[in-house]
């Protein structure tokens, strides 16, 4: 169990840091700052 | 209602208001557009509520998943693996809003509420089934809708609705898809009054991945069977229906404690890794 803890937490930070220099939370911001139509039902 | 019940209600109720603390956004229906939605919270939060501050997980997931030209989602599958590795469902339990809300909703008297029925079980499964198709598979398939998104969230519903009271442009626009999304959350708020958390059980993706991490995440649940009577009040208690002394980590579990609280014997106890969480308050308000 600790094993599997460990190698979840090191892939999370792994992808977490590879996201962030392939610039996904410029994606993720462009996206959340803008009201999502598809979210509040406009389509 | 229980101490225990009331502590987790606050709990739940100041991670609603951080997660949404753009109040001015209430008021001019405008959405938070500062460097705080960069990062995913890790509840079911729309980032179209115009009180968040930060992105909801599950509509990032689909963003990348519905780009023409597709990208792997690595930053939200990475944040989602480290939140389920460090916390599993203590997540819905304690940080979700949209649990707090049917949690709420839960405490309006009705003449009868419901624990279980027959098909329980096998809905609980609806909830994974959504997860693969409607966040998964579809957005990759047809590209530029993020269908869960669109056709089924009901925290989506609140912030529209939330938008429109606010800003008439908003209210103008909203026709049949928001008629039908309206049908799912009225479905799931009259629900909420008799089933306890019904989009928990039965629908939300965020609950399904976060189950998943139960087994090991780093808070879990652990039953001391040389204490355990077999009382059977902890499975009373839990209002997921879930078997604490058998499955205490089951992926249904959401970390409440009602169980911990309803044993006589403290055979249960929360653990943070491998230490015991806690037991040693409990002995002394008992003592």
């Amino acid at each position: 169990m600790q094993i599997a803890r460990v190698l979840c937490l090191l892939a999370g930070g792994a992808l977490v840091v590879t996201g962030i220099l392939a610039g996904d939370p410029a994606a993720v911001l462009q996206k959340a700052i803008r009201i999502c139509m598809e979210c509040v039902g406009i389509g | 209602m229980a101490d225990n019940t009331k502590r987790r209600l606050a709990i739940q109720g100041v991670a609603a208001l951080l997660q949404n603390a753009h109040f001015k956004g209430f008021f001019t229906g405008k959405i938070y557009d500062g460097p705080g939605k960069n990062v995913c919270v890790p509840g079911l939060n729309c980032y179209s509520c115009p009180g968040a501050v930060g992105s909801c997980p599950i509509g990032s997931l689909q963003n990348f998943l519905t780009g023409m030209r597709f990208r792997v989602p690595y930053y939200v599958v990475g944040l989602l693996l480290f939140f389920g590795a460090l916390l599993g469902r203590v997540i819905c339990g304690f940080l979700c809003p949209f649990g707090l809300l049917q949690e709420l909703l839960h405490l309006i008297p009705v003449p009868k509420k419901l624990r279980t029925f027959k098909g329980d079980r096998t809905l609980r499964y609806l909830k994974y089934v959504i997860l693969v198709v409607f966040v998964i598979a579809l957005p990759i398939a047809v590209k530029l809708t993020p269908f869960f998104c669109k056709y089924i969230c009901p925290s989506g519903t609140v912030s529209g609705i939330l938008l429109a009271l606010s800003d008439r442009a908003v209210a103008s626009k909203l026709g049949r898809i928001f008629t039908w999304k309206l049908s799912l959350l009225v479905l799931c708020v009259l629900g909420s009054t008799v089933i306890f958390r019904p989009f928990c059980k039965y629908i939300c993706p965020l609950g399904a991945i976060y189950g998943c991490f139960n087994k090991f995440a780093l808070v879990r649940m652990e039953c001391d069977h040389t204490k355990c009577i077999s009382c059977g009040k902890c499975k009373a208690a839990c209002k997921m229906c879930v078997d604490p002394v058998e499955t205490p980590n089951s992926a249904e579990c959401i970390r409440c404690g009602d169980c911990i609280k309803a044993c006589p014997v403290q055979a249960l106890h929360k653990t943070v890794g491998e230490r015991p969480l806690g037991t040693e308050t409990k002995q002394a308000e008992q003592s």
